[in-house]
């Protein structure tokens, strides 16, 4: 981490943020807190991509309820598990979803619901391990009808 | 609140030990977001389920902390592997502190 970034730093940072959302493969910054979120979760912990199997349909018709699985690939045991999984969208009228909280007793890191989505937008699922590591996953969802009312 | 009866189902209700065993739940509930305006422009005040636990034998085995941005009749399911017989407990909590509960037995040989 670096605790304290120059100016010269921090316009570099930000020209290479600019080119990568030009480029449009990564995501654009988002609308919301769901950033802050995922910062917060992590602890200070860069989240790294894999290990986190996020499923939800490339076309939502309706945003309403969206179903999404996530899985995470761990031993589950006592000495090596899933603690937390967090899931939010980046563009909602706020980012949080749904966190869910796992133990070893589970055995296995799976979970599904049904989400709202009110736009065409990321979703990302961030899980926490045992041992402090992030990690995960983001998928881009095309919404045909928003669902957040209004 | 005490009138809502959950739905839950285990897709087996005696496991071999190791056995996975996937539960899924539904509670009726509107989950209104609390970003709905009502006729007048007026907005909706919130009103979720904003977490979902679930014990086996008083230990807890999973759980969801919930936003608005979960459908209404919110649906959850999950998977653990069996590993000891006892009861289920599922609570559902209501923004307004309302609880829905529901129990479920396992037997595991």
């Amino acid at each position: 981490m670096h605790l304290h970034v120059s100016r010269r730093q921090a316009l570099a940072l930000g020209a290479g943020a600019l080119a990568a959302a030009g480029l449009g493969a990564a995501p654009a910054l988002a609308k919301n807190d769901s950033d802050e979120l995922i910062k917060k979760f992590a602890g200070g912990t860069e989240p790294v991509k894999g290990k986190v199997k996020l499923d939800v349909p490339e076309i939502a018709e309706n945003g309403n309820t969206v179903p999404m699985t996530v899985s995470v690939d761990s031993p589950m045991t006592e000495q090596s598990y899933v603690t937390d999984l967090m899931v939010v969208a980046d563009a909602n009228p706020r980012g949080g979803v749904v966190t869910f909280r796992f133990s070893p007793a589970s055995g296995i890191a799976e979970a599904n619901t049904r989400i709202r989505l009110a736009e065409t937008q990321n979703v990302v699922a961030v899980a926490k391990m045992s041992d402090g590591s992030v990690f995960m996953d983001t998928k881009l969802v095309k919404v045909t009808i928003g669902g957040c009312g209004g | 609140m005490a009138d809502v009866k959950p739905r839950i189902r285990l897709d087996k209700k005696t496991a071999q030990k190791g056995d996975i065993v996937e539960v899924k739940t539904l509670v009726s509930h509107v989950m209104e977001s609390g970003q709905r305006k009502d006729s007048a422009g007026n907005a909706i005040p919130r009103k979720i389920i904003n977490k979902f636990t679930v014990d086996l034998n008083g230990k807890p085995l999973f759980a969801a902390d919930i936003e608005p941005a979960i459908s209404a009749n919110p649906y959850m399911q999950f998977k653990f592997k069996a590993q000891e017989s006892g009861t289920l407990t599922f609570t559902w909590i209501d923004d307004d502190g309302s609880k829905i509960t529901a129990q479920e037995k396992i037997t595991v040989s």
